[in-house]
């Protein structure tokens, strides 16, 4: 075994026997994430590198430490990316935090999501096991999906050692239109858009301005633009990257980022109350308030509201929402089984777990 | 369950659940239920239930959790890995009566289903908003959203839209003990675990899907098909490769050798060039214009690659035609032999010449003919053994060369299964695709929904037992 990986598994050992909790860290750049931080610190930077990269096999393997901008280098100069555009929040996002945070970027309401592009991981369970899931191919059915269920799992499952990721060339072409529109036409354009075969990879409305990407072969990406009629964006590709990182004005304003609501909706929810960024197609939907009446309404919308940013005691109180009680009563079951001890990041995605 | 007088009162605590004909318990009732597509495992089970409603469906799982009753879901019993297959002592759960679409949503794109509907039937429905639901696999006609689901099933067009994984939002299921639980929803990403990940492609081993919202996918203005000959399995395997490089994702890419090729031929005259050692279907959809690029990119890099012949789809009824072929290739393939198996490993795209190579080497040892048709651009092969049941031995000589591919398939440095799940067919691969402690992790996920193994048992995952057996003999113990 690898002298890091067998190290690893000594201190999980150690950890599990005498019950106490590990937090699995990477650079640090979503501890504002989730739920309150707990344990003695396991830093997986210790596990860096890529593992294999084969462009036409379009897969990527990366040890957990690896830096997303590393990774995300390597790949471009192939002319490929990760289509589910992960934020790095942060100059020291590690490959396994995106995994573990499940979060995407703009591209995602067309792409998908960060599980979706999951192809295997390796993971050390909580007894110190190493085990495989899925693997390096784009189709595997072989055993449950362990991989895609670690995706998002805020590291309560295990510590991710290594991930397999299905990787995409980059569109031929790009670009970006602006439109001047209230925000009720702005969700039924961008609906009504979806239902359409266009090569849409990007929406994102804010104080009457609708901004699209394009991403396709030159000549679908052309006919688009001349369909959809406004405005050209000069800086484009940095405009998505700024509004990725969460580095554009409707973030910064006032002193401090929080409280930022999440606000998870169908798409076709009409506007809702209150100052706002709307993402992927209108079913990411941004708020800088604490009310909780919103959040409420998201519920009865058939969506759910997270805490994204917030104090430390706002988050103490739980910054996802509730799950009923069966489901919990699942969750709680398959903590068990991957992490008996209870020594995973407990209560980063929900309060025992 | 084996006292009579246990199976008695079953009969009749279920008689009072379900509707009039909703019980087959006669031999007669039940043989139709023995097999599913691998037809090659046969097993009665006890007795068949045919619900009608949902309640219906949790009384019935409830009372089979009390009486300790096994369960197996079925859908149309079109899988290919014997995942529908009867457990003796057990009873066989039919959804084939849920087959309502309960709503079409055009704006949002979404479509909710009853498990029991057929997946080209949610296509058809959506067809005039111009949507279509993309997972596409061949037996599209008859096979289920509800058996889709369980296998994460594939199709001709997974490539660029996704498998069902990536295509489902919400699934509505009833554990074993009753309980019924809503994973996933229209509003993307669900706080808490990916439990819509681990259901899909679970083999019916996690709970009943009762109800299941899909994504629908706005239809392409054009769609062309290539299709490219090869004098040799070789270059055809490099062809994909190079198209893949190039930054192509192409909507289908599909390989099929020569024996593959004159089956169909005979069978629906798609029109395929029987001279060619293999050929490649290559499709491209999109607008006009993008369309025109792509095809002709792919022309110039297939002509590189020593295409013998290239054809490009002249309009829609000649591309549903080359299509057509490909879809029916397993019944082309079962005219021209009294059985076959389907091999469903998948390995790196790199390797796809080799395995074949390789493929060609083993008909010749176990004396058996393979035709290959594989979905090339995902790695994705189903080899198809032909045998000959009734010839002894033939039988044993088939099952250990599709052993010999999947565990190949494995050392290559990919997978058993793409889409068609282990079943009982694979679950000795399993032992050499996975270690003890991964086995047990699965048999712990297992036991968090499902703590008495009443669902499916025997089935996807061996029990260490088995794989101590297999890894020892190369023979599995007769009991799981
Ligand atoms: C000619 C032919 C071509 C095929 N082509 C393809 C292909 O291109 N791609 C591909 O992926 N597959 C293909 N298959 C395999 C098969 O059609 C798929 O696996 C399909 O999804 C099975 O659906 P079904 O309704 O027939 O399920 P069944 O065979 O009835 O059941 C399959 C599994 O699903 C479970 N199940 C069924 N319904 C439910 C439910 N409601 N809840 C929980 N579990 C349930 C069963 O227990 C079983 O384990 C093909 C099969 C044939 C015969």
């Amino acid at each position: 075994m690898n002298a890091v990986i067998a190290g690893f598994a000594e201190r999980v050992r150690q950890a599990a026997a005498q019950k106490r909790p590990l937090r699995l860290k990477g650079g640090g750049s979503k501890d504002f994430y989730g739920g309150p931080l707990a344990g003695e610190i396991l830093d997986t930077r210790a596990y860096a590198g890529i593992v294999s990269y084969d462009p036409t096999e379009l897969v990527v393997t990366a040890r957990a430490g690896t830096p997303l901008r590393e990774l995300e280098t390597l790949l471009a100069g192939q002319g490929q990316m990760l289509a589910f555009e992960p934020p790095h929040f942060g100059d020291g996002a590690t490959v396994g935090g995106v995994v573990a945070s499940g979060l995407s970027g703009p591209r995602r309401a067309t792409s998908g999501s960060v599980r979706d592009f999951v192809l295997g991981v390796k993971l050390m369970d909580g007894r110190g096991e190493v085990l495989n899931f899925g693997g390096q191919v784009m189709k595997n059915v072989a055993g449950y999906d362990v991989s895609r269920l670690i995706a998002g799992s805020l590291g309560t499952l295990g510590l991710i050692l290594e991930v397999s990721l299905k990787v995409l060339p980059r569109p031929a072409a790009e670009l970006t239109l602006r439109l001047e529109t209230p925000q009720v036409n702005a969700l039924e354009w961008m609906n009504s858009w979806a239902g359409q075969p266009l090569p849409i990879s990007a929406t994102s409305w804010q104080d009457d301005l609708l901004t699209l990407r394009l991403s396709g072969a030159r000549a679908a990406v052309a006919a688009a633009r001349e369909h959809l009629g406004g405005e050209l964006v000069a800086d484009g590709p940095n405009f998505w990257q700024e509004l990725r990182e969460q580095r554009t004005g409707f973030f910064k304003t006032g002193s401090t980022l929080w409280p930022l609501w999440r606000l998870s909706l169908p798409s076709v929810t009409p506007p809702l109350p209150g100052s706002q960024l709307i993402e992927w197609g209108g079913s990411l939907r941004w708020v800088k308030s604490g009310e909780a009446k919103l959040a409420a309404e998201t519920v009865s919308a058939g969506g759910h509201a997270a805490l994204f940013r917030g104090s430390e005691e706002a988050r103490s109180a739980g910054v996802f929402q509730a799950l009923p009680p069966t489901l919990m009563s699942l969750h709680r079951k398959l903590k068990n089984a991957f992490d008996p001890a209870g020594i995973f990041n407990p209560g980063r995605l929900a309060q025992g777990l | 369950m084996d006292k009579p007088s246990d199976i008695a009162a079953a009969i009749s605590a279920l008689r009072a659940i379900l509707p009039e004909q909703g019980l087959l318990v006669s031999e007669e009732e039940t043989r139709p239920y023995e097999c599913d597509g691998l037809t090659a495992y046969r097993q009665l089970p006890l007795m068949v239930a045919l619900p009608e409603t949902e309640d219906q469906v949790v009384a019935v799982l409830k009372l089979c959790q009390e009486m300790h009753l096994p369960v197996v879901a079925r859908g149309a019993g079109t899988g290919l890995s014997g995942g529908a297959t009867p457990v003796a002592e057990g009873l066989v759960l039919s959804l084939a009566k849920f087959m309502r679409i309960l709503e079409i949503d055009p704006v949002a794109r979404t479509a909710r289903v009853q498990p029991g509907v057929r997946n080209l039937a949610i296509s058809e429905a959506a067809a005039r908003h111009g949507l279509y639901y993309a997972p596409d696999p061949s037996s599209q006609i008859a096979c289920t959203i509800g058996g889709n689901v369980a296998e994460n099933s594939g199709g001709v067009h997974c490539l660029k839209y996704g498998l069902t994984v990536h295509n489902v939002l919400r699934l509505k299921v009833a554990l074993m003990d009753g309980e019924v639980v809503e994973i996933g929803g229209t509003a993307l990403d669900a706080p808490g675990y990916d439990l819509l990940a681990l259901m899909i492609g679970s083999e019916g081993m996690l709970g009943i899907v009762l109800e299941a919202t899909v994504k629908l996918t706005p239809r392409p203005q054009l769609a062309q098909v290539v299709m490219a000959s090869f004098s040799d399995v070789v270059a055809a395997g490099n062809a994909v490769a190079s198209i893949i490089a190039a930054g192509i994702i192409p909507a289908g890419l599909e390989m099929m050798d020569k024996a593959a090729t004159a089956a169909v031929e005979d069978f629906v005259h798609a029109g395929y060039d029987l001279s060619a050692a293999a050929i490649l279907l290559a499709e491209s959809d999109g607008t006009p214009e993008e369309v025109a690029e792509e095809i002709a990119a792919m022309r110039s890099l297939l002509e590189a690659s020593g295409a013998t012949d290239i054809r490009v789809s002249a309009n829609e009824a000649e591309r549903l035609r080359f299509w057509a072929g490909r879809k029916a290739a397993f019944p082309a393939v079962g005219r021209i032999t009294p059985d076959y198996l389907c091999m469903d490993g998948t390995i790196p795209r790199r390797r796809v010449a080799e395995m074949l190579t390789r493929i060609s080497e083993f008909s010749k040892t176990y004396g058996l003919r393979c035709a290959n048709v594989f979905h090339a651009g995902d790695g994705n092969l189903h080899p198809l053994i032909m045998f000959d049941a009734n010839v002894p031995g033939e039988t044993e000589r088939a099952t250990a060369f599709g052993a010999s591919i999947l565990e190949l398939s494995v050392e290559m440095g990919g997978t058993i299964s793409g889409e068609h799940g282990v079943g009982i067919e694979k679950v000795n691969q399993m032992c050499v695709q996975f270690s003890s402690a991964e086995l047990a992790l699965f048999h712990a996920v297992k036991a968090a929904f499902d703590p008495r193994k009443l669902l499916n048992p025997g089935k996807a995952v061996p029990t260490p037992r088995r794989c101590s057996e297999y890894r020892l003999t190369g023979t599995p113990g007769t009991k799981t």
